[in-house]
């Protein structure tokens, strides 16, 4: 099938290549833009690893075309930190409440999380648990993400954080 | 997992996108979200050599209210139903439906003309558009036409879409103001298809029931709108005996398939169980 031509914002900057059709927008970004931070946990809709922020929206770039994000303005966790490699505020909760073990869900659980907060500055516990209920974690039991989310709400509104998980 | 290759198109408006449907004949399917379309493509379920991206039309995207009726474009997406105030304020089950469909990731992107023209008895929305009494509206080479919601379902994933036809709104009669609805779904999991789910509304007078609509998903090859049911309960106070009957009469038409979920018998008997929970619910919201 004849290659297409696609152009996007990813992480601020433009991006181009050329594609076939059937070229995921997961595969696009890992294997051709070289951004491996968003990761193929399921590879079957389920499990929210390979999600990025698209357009102001969390989509799980496993279930979308890249010729679909043509045009689109993408955010993945590369793009996260400040540019002078300064850690966003869910990056720095994630570390500071253990919010990661085998750290293969985090890349998913940071970029959902930023739309959350994007959304809903100040969650409750309930709509974090909803809010990230597209991302499937085997390690954590979610309990330091639920935590590490709202350590950096609170780091975001210019709030006391609470102290780090035990 | 890869697709198949396709050639990919982008009209601008429905018209173009009906003259490519039906130019490019059955090999050709509309994409829309594509959360349903994309798992069956990578699968190799579905193999479609052309697929009509109806992202850029335009005509295709929005809510509005139009006299007594309710008219949502095909490329609404859940998220933009559950967003919606107006939608909140005079079809609230239909918020409460897309609020149990999948994931917020999902709902960011699968649309509600994908969730109802799919096909797939698992869909959440074709049941609360049978509950409804909604009507699509299709766009073809010929023209437009409407189809019910309750003479558009044939079987699983065969609907009374024409080769070369698509969705492109759907409209819903509102319910009087006072009305009472729920949907009531059984799942295993956040994301999961329903085991057994049901869609109530109706509206009370004088402490009993005066009308009253039900429909099922899940629980046939094709979503259910169960008229028996419903009348079980018209002109009743829904007490314990009439619940008892409408649960009954929705078990007697279900007839799931056994799976992952659970065996057929179970199922059945969570279609009684699914409206005996809704009618409960949407009663304590009539008023
Ligand atoms: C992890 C996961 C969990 C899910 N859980 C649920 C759930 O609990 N309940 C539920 O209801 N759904 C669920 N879904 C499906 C999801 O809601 C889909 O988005 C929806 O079924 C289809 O909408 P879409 O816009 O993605 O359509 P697509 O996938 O693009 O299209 C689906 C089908 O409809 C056709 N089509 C699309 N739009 C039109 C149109 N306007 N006119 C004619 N034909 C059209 C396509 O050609 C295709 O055959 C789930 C999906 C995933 C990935
Ligand atoms: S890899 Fe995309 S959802 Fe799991
Ligand atoms: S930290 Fe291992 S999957 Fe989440």
């Amino acid at each position: 099938m004849a290659k297409v031509q696609v152009t996007m914002k990813v992480n601020g900057a433009p991006a181009e290549g050329l594609v076939e059709p059937r070229t995921l927008l997961i595969h696009f970004l890992r294997e051709q833009l070289n951004l491996t931070g968003a990761h193929v946990g399921c590879d079957t809709s389920h499990c929210g690893a390979c999600t990025v922020d698209l357009d102001g929206r969390s989509v799980k770039s496993c279930t979308m075309f890249a010729v679909q994000a043509d045009g689109a303005d993408i955010l993945t966790v590369e793009g996260l930190a400040a540019p002078g490699g300064t850690l966003h505020a869910l990056q720095e909760g994630f570390r500071e409440m253990h919010g990661l073990q085998c750290g293969f869900c985090t890349p998913g659980m940071l970029t959902r999380g930023y739309r959350l907060l994007e959304e809903n500055p100040r969650p409750s516990e309930d709509e974090i648990r909803a809010g990230i209920a597209g991302n499937l974690c085997r390690c954590t039991g979610y309990q330091n993400i639920v935590k590490a989310i709202q350590y950096a709400a609170a780091r975001l509104a210019g709030a006391p954080v609470k102290e780090a998980a035990e | 997992m890869i697709p198949g290759a396709f050639a990919y198109h982008r009209p601008k408006t429905v018209k173009d996108a009906v003259a490519m449907l039906s130019e490019l004949g059955p090999d050709a399917r509309p994409l829309a979200g594509g959360h349903s379309l994309i798992p069956m493509m990578k699968l190799r379920l579905s193999s479609p050599a052309h697929l009509v991206d109806l992202r850029a039309i335009g005509e295709l995207k929005g809510i509005r209210a139009e006299g007594a009726e309710v008219v949502i474009g095909a490329m609404t997406t859940q998220h933009d139903v559950i967003a919606d105030s107006m939608l909140a304020a005079r079809l609230p089950i239909l918020r409460e439906t897309a609020l149990v469909i999948a994931d917020p990731q999902v709902r960011y992107v699968g649309t509600i003309g994908g969730n109802v023209a799919n096909g797939d008895p698992g869909n959440d929305m074709p049941a609360v558009m049978l509950c409804l009494g909604a009507v699509y509206q299709v766009a073809g080479r010929k023209g437009e036409r409407r189809i019910a919601a309750r003479k558009f379902y044939e079987g699983a994933y065969m609907t009374a879409l024409e080769p070369g036809e698509m969705v492109t709104a759907i409209r819903i009669p509102v319910p009087p103001s006072g009305h009472g609805a729920a949907y009531e779904k059984l799942k295993r999991k956040v994301g999961d298809y329903a085991t057994a789910a049901a869609a109530v509304v109706l509206t009370m007078s004088g402490g009993r029931a005066a009308t009253c609509s039900i429909g099922l998903t899940n629980l046939a090859e094709t979503p259910l709108w169960a008229e028996e049911a419903a009348k079980a309960v018209v002109g009743t106070t829904i007490d314990a005996a009439a619940v008892k009957k409408a649960a009954a009469a929705a078990e007697a038409i279900a007839s799931p398939a056994s799976d992952n979920r659970g065996p057929a018998e179970y199922r059945k008997k969570m279609a009684g169980v699914m409206v005996a929970r809704a009618l409960a619910r949407a009663k304590t919201r009539a008023g």
